[in-house]
């Protein structure tokens, strides 16, 4: 689908309707005096982990349960469980994750209307609805703006996705390749963690070394060309490369640092061991990494995909907020848990499904930890079914624009882009209830 | 150079190498990439870019190498390398014209109308998906029309004619997806990506009225769709029956009469011989994909304050360009035998403005396409490419080539990371072929290159029929990946390599093709 044939609830004009009445509210409020608040509350967060439920998590399934809204709607997955904060129950399929609630907050109210991936996965990353410009998104602000040019002197890129890139939308936008993400590749369940151009199974060091000498040595148009500007480029890259490939870069993916016990905690999983990079990385500084955690497209055999596939997701992310937690880096490390959409409330039992459910743009859950944003709460509510947004709606630019704050970005502040037009950050919220601010 | 060189001269030319390496003397050409040749105009190009040159006291480079030329031409032309054969015998071949006779033959080649597409939809923005959303029938049978239109040498008046007049279904008219390839329907959006393409100007910087004036010609340009799964008719909408004003980018007004389509009526005013920006736009763009540098640069940044470097040698290319009746192929060739082009990367002047005015060849580093491409045809490998979103599912076959994918949407880790264009605008700068970190990363330790390397089929054969020869199987690697012979000093130096500890033939032959496809003279045009 894509933004002339727009299908979903929410058709462009309300957008435009309410993108329109968002920003007279919000005129009223003075986005300077925001941001000292939002300063004055907490130091800046330094790093974000963005867990992507790649294909649109049910939210159901997970921290929205209707239990009373019967079979149709829950299937087998009736279950409540109660959490560390009175008052906040989650479905029963995530009982470790029920036990970090106090560090983390539901946001039970999200909507954007698009029940297409692309659309939906472009709305939720960039907070934009698709149109003339192509925005990126926020990992990719984030590596322009906290990355080498504002002082990030990491090892490797300032913005790394775990393991495949989220694909099927220019994650840098207009910023253009430069701020796309690092993908690591290779599985890191496995040993070697083969990270693309940091390890190559079977090549010793040694070879690598000698082999490299032999590359100089057949180098005879560098020869030729000592003074060639993009021929000194490419001889900078390549120490560069050499750098990461023999320095500290590859320990900092290599699991086998961790004591196993640690590992074990994580699960021995692609999406645990995934969690266990993440924190090494935001340990070193990385300030943006994306788990890329695929396999929430879910329109058939949905509840059995859901018993094989919640536990892996509730060990992984639980044993990463306590971790965080327990080394003190929750307090400047902003997680954030999302889809590109939730799932259809209402089973789909009949053929061909079997038991499926649907794309659901209208109102899904997203959950946000860590960098000054408070635990232990929920923000906004769905109807009894989960099928439409209760109170305060919150559009991804909301979540995004505070997420924003939260790194010290200013998000009404200008977004540098090559045509030099007047772009901001991530400008005045639509179609929701403002930037979160009761959490903040 | 020639095969079976004596060791003794050889080691004479790597001396050479060496010796240009600590100072460059003007006179002597540098092995193995240039050669002695006259100094003296080919065509008017060279006359008119030699007087600008003189005028600056720039010393223009030496004539390329016929290896380094046979590498060039074939990149250029085709987007391919030369097989080891056909370098043989070129090189071996002592016809003084060889080098024009290479050219008509390449003109010939199925991978030139290929390679050609590739460039055009760029331009043109095909791409099945987000923010264009051509999806994928469109993508194809657009792909298609425009790669047969090259092929079969449609002159470029008929070409953009075409795409600025047609009406019809988007499955059954492939040209009307050029108003579908555009970021909104609106006519402001159409008249900037029509101004762009086919002038080279970009609409921002307009008076607002001259903008307005060729926003007029688009308002009539409806859009529906039909039945069938996103098939979608570009027609003129009836019912404004009344005339239409509207005004050229030259700042003539024009009253359309009700019942003309006033496409047709700003094409008729576009091409025309005098247009100041047709032919300029079109020529400027050639030469700017053969240089890597537009004699107007920016390429697509045409304006009254970005003058060109060598104004006498941009008239000349546009008189040519409508003498020759708009064959593309004619102006191609002109820049092609030019010794402008035939010029060795290696400069002989270190004056600021030699690059702007070609006094060399400049080195740029392989498209993203053109390297898995040529990755794939020296190991003897394919890459895979497949997109399930939007719908129908689009799987390429194997065998293709990398240059001949028609979607620009598709998913590739490798192209993305190397700079593909988004497509998102039709700019020529949304292609960046700039190194980063990553790319030689990737390059020089991936497991995607070193599986190419050590089970792609073509390298496999040529090692086990090689049993165990080294020196011809070095020479055999050479001829695969730089398209040219060892020298003796690189020989000694290959020979050298294996003498060290734990290097047998097969790993020898595996670091000896990973060394060469991370020499910068693989990975540039050169």
């Amino acid at each position: 689908m894509n933004g002339r044939h727009t299908t979903s609830g929410l058709t462009r004009r309300e957008m435009m309707k309410r993108s329109l009445a968002g920003a007279a509210g919000l005129a009223l409020l003075d986005p300077l005096a925001l941001l000292a608040e939002a300063r004055a509350a907490a130091p800046p967060a330094r790093s974000v982990i963005q867990i992507w439920m790649w294909g649109g998590p049910s939210h159901l399934d997970t921290f929205d349960p209707k239990p009373a809204a019967g079979p149709d709607y829950c299937g087998p997955l009736d279950k409540v469980i109660p959490t560390n904060v009175d008052g906040i129950q989650i479905n029963a399929e995530l009982p470790r994750l029920a036990q970090q609630a106090d560090k983390y907050t539901i946001i039970r109210s999200m909507t954007h209307g698009s029940n297409s991936h692309e659309t939906a996965a472009y709305l939720v990353q960039t907070g934009h609805m698709p149109g003339r410009l192509v925005f990126p998104c926020v990992g990719a602000v984030v590596a322009l703006l906290k990355g080498e040019e504002h002082g990030y002197r990491g090892l490797v890129p300032p913005y790394i996705v775990l393991t495949r890139p989220q694909g099927r939308f220019s994650e840098a936008g207009f910023l253009g390749p430069r701020y796309k993400p690092f993908a690591t590749g290779g599985d890191p369940a496995r040993t070697p963690f083969a990270v693309e151009g940091l390890v190559a199974p079977g090549i010793t060091d040694a070879r690598q070394r000698s082999r490299r000498g032999l590359l100089h040595e057949l180098d005879s148009l560098g020869r030729a060309l000592p003074n060639s500007a993009p021929l000194q480029k490419l001889d900078a890259c390549e120490e560069k490369a050499y750098d990461m490939m023999f320095g500290d870069a590859r320990k900092l993916f290599d699991l086998t640092q961790e004591k196993n016990e640690v590992r074990d905690r994580y699960g021995r999983s692609t999406f645990g061991q995934s969690c266990l990079v993440a924190r090494r990385l935001v340990e070193h500084g990385v300030p943006y990494v994306t788990i890329n955690y695929p396999g929430w497209d879910t329109h058939k055999q949905h509840f059995e995909i859901m018993r094989r596939k919640l536990p892996e997701l509730d060990q992984g992310m639980a044993t990463l907020l306590q971790d965080l937690a327990d080394r003190d880096l929750l307090s400047s490390t902003i997680v954030w848990w999302s889809g590109e959409f939730g799932r259809g409330p209402k089973v789909q039992w009949e053929p061909p499904w079997n038991g499926g459910r649907s794309h659901y743009g209208q109102c899904f859950s997203a959950v946000v930890a860590g960098g000054g944003f408070k635990g232990g709460r929920v923000v906004g509510a769905s109807d009894e079914t989960g099928s439409r947004v209760a109170e305060r709606p919150v559009h991804p630019a909301d979540l995004l624009g505070s997420i924003y704050l939260r790194l010290g970005i200013d998000p009404d502040g200008p977004l540098p882009n090559p045509r030099g037009l007047d772009v901001k950050v991530m400008p005045a919220p639509k179609g929701g209830g403002g930037r979160l601010h009761e959490i903040m | 150079m020639k095969r079976g060189i004596g060791p003794l001269l050889g080691a004479a030319l790597g001396c050479v190498v060496l010796a240009a390496a600590l100072c460059p003397a003007p006179g002597q050409p540098v092995a193995p990439f240039e050669m002695e040749g006259p100094r003296t105009a080919r065509n008017r190009i060279d006359t008119l870019v030699m007087e600008a040159l003189r005028a600056h006291k720039i010393q223009p480079a030496h004539l390329c190498s016929d290896a380094v030329f046979l590498r060039r031409v074939y990149l250029d032309m085709i987007g391919t390398l030369p097989e080891p054969e056909e370098t043989r015998r070129f090189l071996e071949d002592p016809r003084p014209d060889k080098r024009a006779a290479l050219i008509d033959a390449l003109f010939a080649r199925p991978e030139f109308a290929g390679y050609w597409s590739l460039k055009w939809c760029d331009v043109l923005r095909v791409k099945a998906e987000f923010p264009i959303n051509l999806w994928p029938n469109a993508v194809q049978v657009y792909h298609r029309w425009i790669l047969e239109a090259i092929r079969d040498h449609k002159p470029y008046d008929r070409f953009v004619r075409e795409l600025l007049t047609t009406s019809g279904s988007n499955y059954r008219n492939p040209p009307v997806n050029f108003y579908r390839a555009v970021q909104g329907q609106e006519p402001a959006a159409i008249a900037a990506a029509v101004a762009l393409t086919f002038m080279g100007a970009r609409v921002a910087q307009w008076p607002d009225d001259r903008r307005a004036g060729l926003e007029a010609f688009f308002t009539r340009v409806a859009f529906k769709t039909t039945a069938e799964w996103k098939e979608e008719i570009v027609y003129l909408d009836p019912a404004p029956a009344g005339p239409l004003a509207a005004v050229f980018p030259d700042g003539k007004a024009v009253i359309i009469p009700a019942g003309t389509d006033p496409r047709g009526v700003l094409a008729d005013w576009l091409i025309r011989a005098n247009n100041p920006w047709f032919a300029r736009n079109i020529v400027n763009r050639i030469w700017s994909w053969l240089f890597g540098r537009g004699i107007l640069h920016e390429p697509d940044d045409i304006r009254p304050d970005n003058p060109p470097t060598n104004p006498a040698l941009l008239a000349f290319l546009e008189k040519e360009l409508v003498a020759g009746k708009y064959d593309l192929r004619h102006v191609f060739r002109l820049i092609l035998s030019s010794r402008t082009y035939q010029q060795s990367p290696i400069p002989r002047s270190d004056h600021p403005k030699a690059e702007a005015l070609f006094a060399f060849y400049p080195v740029r580093r392989l498209d993203a396409e053109v390297l898995v491409d040529a990755l794939c045809q020296i190991c003897g490998s394919t890459e895979q490419y497949s997109s399930a979103i939007p719908e129908p599912f689009t799987f390429i076959p194997e065998a293709n080539r990398t240059v001949e994918l028609a979607d620009g949407s598709i998913t590739s880790k490798f192209l993305e990371m190397f700079g593909r264009p988004a497509r998102d605008t039709g700019l020529e700068s949304e292609r960046s072929n700039q190194p980063t970190d990553e790319q030689r990363l990737h390059l020089l330790n991936s497991s995607h290159v070193q599986q190419k390397i050590e089970r792609g089929s073509k390298l496999r054969r040529l090692f086990e029929g090689a049993r165990g020869n080294r020196q011809r199987s070095v020479e055999a690697v050479y001829l695969a990946v730089l398209s040219r012979y060892p020298t003796a000093a690189e020989q000694a130096a290959v020979e050298q390599y294996f003498q060290g500890k734990g290097v047998n033939f097969r790993t020898g032959m595996h670091d000896l093709v990973w060394s060469l496809i991370n020499t910068k003279e693989f990975l540039y045009r050169h």
